[in-house]
């Protein structure tokens, strides 16, 4: 490949694993454009969206585009090529050693043990409800029905693919765990138990994203990504409801 | 409740977000910090003023703050830091009630509950925006008075704008 070939294969690939991770749309075009500066690619140009990324290098070549198919909350990745994108442009990498490290976090990149993420989301639904100022009699069934919810949550979205069915799913459940525990007297508070036990479900990145691309002028990245967090807290609330309804 | 108690819960809650949402290891720390000050300032404010849309702003305010000294401190995203502060402070239980009072029919209810939950979620929007704007000022005028000899403009806009 000539050194044009992998700069723009470089700047694809970092906007790219940035995007899976749950970057913001600015933050990856901004990293983008700088991979691109550093090699001497003036005048280049990108343009992310949460579904896609266009990039072009200069006048005389063409225009890439790249699919983006999958969006996780992996700030880990985010972190790692933002990290790998300022040692390019402090030059403390050469462009082919910035494109092989990249390769390596698209092929090699862990996430924490499933186990340990089961856990994590007890612990959030646990202690969701006690700041909340729920009674601490509920504790170990909103541990235990949050930790249940994530699992079916995220299982259901490897299995099937439809995001908001598997968050609709996972309230249901919790909805119907919660109520046979306020039924066979684990819990005491059938709202504190559902409360808690969907928090670690709720879209904070999607939000937090969705207001800083307004900001920054990516309406459509903004406003896609704040239908996303709408639409999943809908898929949520519309679970929950459906089980309160009976 | 005792603050204490709280600040224990609201950083173990950050740092268990954290894992959900893999940060780095090294991070994790900082994560629970800024979740714990988030929410300590949420609380002693909410307790001061009895308005939750003023101290979820202050709240909201305060983790993006504290989000972007660490992430120009450690050279890392701001977003890794903001994201599992904010979530304690989403209005989960507003929603809920007004989702619930949907499900009775109770339609005046639900609408104040979801006014309500909607204007929180309006304060932590304009808490994220403030102290987005405040860090721009303040990088700016930085800038200004330390006018350092950088080699390399590059590295110059690299320091005011990737957070």
């Amino acid at each position: 490949m000539s050194n044009y070939e992998i700069t723009v294969e470089c700047c694809l690939l970092a906007g790219r694993l940035m995007i899976e991770g749950g970057a913001e749309t600015y933050r990856a075009e901004d990293t983008m454009e700088r991979m691109a500066r550093s090699q001497h690619l003036i005048g280049s140009q990108s343009f992310v969206m949460p579904t896609g990324i266009m990039f072009s290098g200069n006048n005389n070549a063409p225009t890439r585009l790249m699919r983006v198919n999958t969006r996780v909350t992996d700030l880990e990745k985010v972190a790692m090529v933002n990290s790998i994108s300022r040692r390019l442009v402090n030059q403390e990498l050469t462009i082919e050693e910035a494109y092989d490290e990249l390769r390596k976090i698209e092929t090699e990149h862990k996430t924490f043990p499933f186990w340990l993420q089961i856990i994590a989301a007890g612990i959030t639904s646990g202690a969701f409800l006690l700041l909340l100022g729920f009674d601490i009699l509920n504790l170990p069934a909103a541990m235990v029905i949050g930790a249940l919810g994530y699992v079916i949550a995220t299982l259901l979205e490897v299995k099937t693919r439809v995001k908001f069915f598997a968050e609709f799913f996972a309230a249901l459940i919790i909805g119907i765990a919660a109520y046979s525990a306020v039924y066979l007297g684990f819990g005491s508070n059938l709202d504190g138990l559902i409360i808690g036990s969907v928090i670690p479900l709720v879209p904070g990145l999607l939000i937090t994203n969705a207001v800083r691309d307004l900001m920054a002028g990516h309406f459509v990245s903004g406003l896609s990504k704040g239908a996303e967090a709408f639409l999943t807290a809908f898929a949520i609330g519309a679970g929950v409801a459906l089980v309160l309804s009976f | 409740m005792d603050y204490l108690v709280e600040a224990v819960l609201s950083f173990l809650a950050a740092v268990a977000f954290g894992v959900l949402f893999n940060a780095p290891r090294r991070m994790l720390i900082h994560c629970g910090v800024v979740g714990t000050v988030g929410w300590l300032v949420f609380s002693i404010s909410r307790s001061q003023t009895d308005d939750q849309v003023v101290a979820t702003f202050l709240g909201a305010f305060t983790i993006a703050l504290l989000s972007h000294i660490f992430a120009r401190r450690r050279k890392m995203p701001m977003i890794l830091f903001s994201v599992t502060g904010i979530i304690v402070l989403v209005p989960g239980s507003s929603a809920y009630n007004a989702m619930r009072h949907v499900v009775e029919q109770d339609y005046l209810t639900a609408i104040e509950l979801g006014t309500r939950a909607l204007l929180i979620s309006g304060a932590i929007a304009m808490g994220l925006v403030f102290a987005e704007i405040i860090m721009q000022i303040y990088s700016k005028v930085y800038g200004r008075l330390t006018k350092k000899k950088k080699t390399d403009a590059l590295v110059n806009i690299e320091d005011t704008r990737q957070l």
